[in-house]
């Protein structure tokens, strides 16, 4: 069931010369090689042009001659090499920030050439000035530095200029307020020492104190950007997608922010819901667990509401959609948990409120200093000089840094061990959590359905099964599907009911007990327990049950012992019958465990747990843990969860095992410790730097100096938490 | 001193150089993908094809 039947035109542009356009999020590169496979594959094929894969955001451009491909012969293409490609649909605020991304790069290019050429000139000043410069040549070089830096600063520090003077205009003061303070005086005091032939500028420090805060504001901007990329490629990869009915009746597949309220959208059987919407034609039942937790069916008909993110089981569908991509159920939760995000940073929110009060003492300090400075008989310029180092060197880039140099590293680490983060503070609240709660449902269980116990089913009867379940788009066929060796043509399925298909002349099916033929009888002895039944019959023969289950992740058990051996205590929240909750709770050795429970059942017990004083990390996956994923002090989900867990939990995991969740508490335990020795460090520099200072001991270069080395010290410190990689690869070497 | 008349203008110049070098690669897509970049470096998919016997 491949993308032959999808039509991809709306991903497709064509950049002209007949030449067609279209981005690719791709699953499944690990390493260069796949980069070098992928391209290599792509540009081997006839009227493909281009072929390149960002190993960054693993994101793939194809570009083809119009006509000659049709864009689901490249994804098919990319499948045969062994890669999963999604079309990408890019949103415009991806644009935005790649163009401000652009701006400080070219800022602190600009920022840092400058220095460069500024540099040359003051050390020779300096070197003169100890020996035997003439005047007219210190002054060509500090007209020189002049003409050199006043572009470079009207340019590099626009950034801090502006945002300084949005403050003040609203009669408040941040931060950019001292460092454009100190930026402008040096600048200017400077320009009044070359005007007058004096023996000291300092171009030099105003500007590599620009350059040092746009490498730091561009290391920030740089880890926000890739954390979004990764969300959207999650996005591409779970197929935002429906399929919409024009006015014609023909159909076509297009991404979910190009369906209006008032469109008709066609759902087949087995397809998830990516719209809220009025049922018009069919029947069905609709699976909920996603939204209840409930594991039952249950069946809507025409007049029905069916919500974004249910998955549509028996029959197809034709839906009048209410809400697509904006105002959906979906849309509506996300903005709401996004602002409960912004309100949740802690170790961020403590630097703007240290700015509110650091700010004015910055600036009273500097006055007090210059008026100090001249009632004891200095002179103006030795006492501004002395003012704009205590600008200068309590500039808190070290404080700027501290934190999100750690988080750039630690948000690198957790990738590579699998987990993508969706808020950057999120490192900080894993490292608190002390209170672990598991969803069931697709959080401890594999998302798919697997077999209870293959071994006691025969090994013919299994693969003849498998092969039936390869055409059938149900979702318990998933656990049959690996079994099988090839789909039989022919074969046929009823929605809801089975498949029925013809092998080596004998008529099987698979399906239903009433496709099968079973008796009530032979259905009452064969169930029991919580697992779902799937007949099997060949021919004439007895039917066969099969029971299929979600079973646990393949390392539940040894996952939660970790937690446990780690001091954290382990709860188990569900919307399912209790009995299926035992079921895994006793497997697991967790005695905590609620079921039955609605979403906002989930979040009382978190708000009683919270109440307690624990902070609580909630692992969920579906829409009815959302709220509670966006209430709980820390959050992660699988990548299976439903797009809104997702969006609304701080960090999604890749892979059928639990381990990440492990390793995410790992790594942000060093990362914490990490932030908080930068945060001590940066604090005890000020608390230093500052009377060195004022006491007149340091000139405005020696300011710029110290504080970006105070930022070199505060990264260094920051890369050191990669030597935990080093730890955790051992140790998965040895399990 | 007079050699200051020829070597500032250079070295501002080839400065300015540097500058535009960098802002041309910037524009050119080159920032866009560094992980990408360091390990295009190990392709050697522009050696003569005769690497398949040792594959």
């Amino acid at each position: 069931m491949g993308y032959h039947d999808r039509d991809l035109k709306s991903f497709v542009t064509a950049v002209g010369d007949g030449i067609e356009h279209m981005d690719l999020a791709v699953e499944g590169v690990r390493c260069a090689g796949c980069m070098a496979k992928i391209e290599k594959g792509l540009g081997a094929t006839p009227g493909i042009t281009r072929a390149r894969l960002n190993f960054t955001n693993r994101r793939l451009a194809v570009e083809w001659k119009t006509g000659e491909l049709a864009p689901s012969d490249v994804v098919e293409k990319v499948a045969t090499l062994g890669y999963r490609a999604y079309p990408f649909d890019p949103g415009a605020a991806a644009g935005e920030e790649a163009a401000e991304a652009r701006r400080l790069m070219k800022g602190m290019a600009v920022a840092g050439f400058a220095a460069m050429n500024i540099m040359l000139l003051s050390v020779s000043v300096w070197a003169g000035n100890a020996s035997d410069i003439t005047p007219e040549t210190r002054d060509l070089f500090h007209w020189l530095s002049a003409l050199i830096a006043i572009p470079a600063v009207a340019y590099a520090g626009k950034p801090f200029f502006d945002s300084a003077f949005h403050a003040l205009s609203k009669r408040s003061v941040n931060m950019d307020v001292p460092i454009t303070l100190g930026v402008l005086l040096a600048v200017g005091m400077s320009l009044v020492e070359t005007f007058t032939g004096g023996r000291h500028a300092y171009f030099d420090a105003a500007v590599m104190l620009l350059f040092f805060l746009l490498v730091g504001r561009f290391l920030d901007m740089n880890m926000r950007r890739r954390t979004r990329a990764q969300a959207e490629n999650l996005a591409a990869l779970k197929g935002e997608t429906a399929t919409k009915i024009l006015p014609d009746g023909s159909t076509r597949v297009v991404p979910v922010s190009a369906i209006d309220p008032g469109d008709r959208v066609l759902v087949a059987a087995g397809e998830r819901l990516s719209i809220d919407g009025i049922i018009e034609t069919g029947s069905t039942e609709i699976d909920q667990s996603l939204v209840t937790g409930e594991t039952a069916y249950a069946s809507a008909g025409p007049g029905d509401r069916v919500y974004a993110g249910t998955l549509n089981i028996t029959g197809a569908l034709t839906v009048q959609v209410t809400a697509a991509a904006k105002g959906t159920l979906l849309d509506e939760v996300n903005k709401l948990l996004e602002a409960a995000q912004t309100a949740r940073s802690t170790r961020l929110a403590l630097a703007d409120k240290a700015a509110r009060y650091y700010a004015p003492l910055v600036h009273t300090a500097a006055a007090l200093t210059f008026i100090g400075w001249m009632v004891l008989g200095a002179g103006w310029q030795d006492s501004l000089m002395a003012a704009i180092a205590v600008l200068i060197i309590t500039c808190p880039c070290a404080l700027g840094l501290a934190v999100p140099a750690v988080q750039v590293v630690a948000s690198g680490l957790l990738f590579r061990s699998g987990v993508l983060l969706n808020s950057g503070d999120a490192v900080e609240r894993f490292a608190e959590a002390d209170t672990v709660v598991f969803d069931k449902t697709g959080t401890l269980t594999n998302p798919e359905p697997s077999l209870v116990d293959a071994a006691s089913l025969s090994a013919p009867m299994l693969a003849k099964a498998g092969r039936l379940a390869l055409s059938s788009r149900h979702p318990l066929a998933a656990a049959l599907r690996p079994h099988g060796s090839g789909s039989i043509p022919g074969a046929t399925e009823e929605p809801g009911q089975g498949v029925t298909a013809t092998i080596g002349g004998v008529e099987c099916r698979l399906g239903s007990a009433a496709l099968c033929g079973a008796t009530p009888d032979q259905v009452a002895t064969a169930a029991g327990g919580t697992h779902s039944l799937v007949w099997f019959r060949e021919g004439d023969a007895a039917p066969v049950p099969i029971p299929v289950a979600q079973g646990l992740r393949p390392d539940a058990r040894a996952v939660v012992d970790d937690l446990k051996a780690r001091g954290l205590s382990v709860v188990i929240l569900s919307g399912d019958r209790k009995e299926a909750v035992d079921e895994v709770a006793d497997a697991l050795g967790v005695s905590d465990r609620r079921a039955g429970l609605k979403p906002a059942g989930k979040i009382a017990v978190l708000e009683e747990l919270a109440g307690n004083g624990c902070k609580v990390l909630m692992v969920g996956d579906g829409l009815n843990d959302a709220p509670a994923l966006a209430a709980a002090h820390v959050s992660i989900s699988p990548v299976t969860a439903v797009h809104l867990s997702q969006a609304a939990a701080d960090a999604v995991f890749l892979g059928e095992k639990l381990t990440p969740v492990v390793t995410a508490i790992d790594i942000s335990r060093r990362a914490r410790r990490a932030m908080d020795q930068n945060l001590w460090f940066a604090a005890l520099y000020n608390v230093c730097a500052v009377p060195v200072a004022v006491f007149g001991f340091v000139t405005p270069l020696v300011a710029a100096l110290a504080m970006s080395s105070s930022s070199v010290i505060v990264t260094l410190n920051a890369l050191r938490v990669r030597l935990i990689a080093r730890k955790l690869a051992a140790a998965d070497a040895a399990n | 001193m007079d050699v200051l008349f020829i070597l500032i203008p250079v070295a501002l110049g080839l400065g300015l150089l540097g500058l535009a070098a960098f802002l041309w690669s910037m524009k050119s897509g080159q920032f866009e993908d560094l992980d990408g970049a360091a390990w295009r470096v190990l392709q050697d998919d522009d050696l003569p094809d005769d690497g398949d016997e040792k594959a």
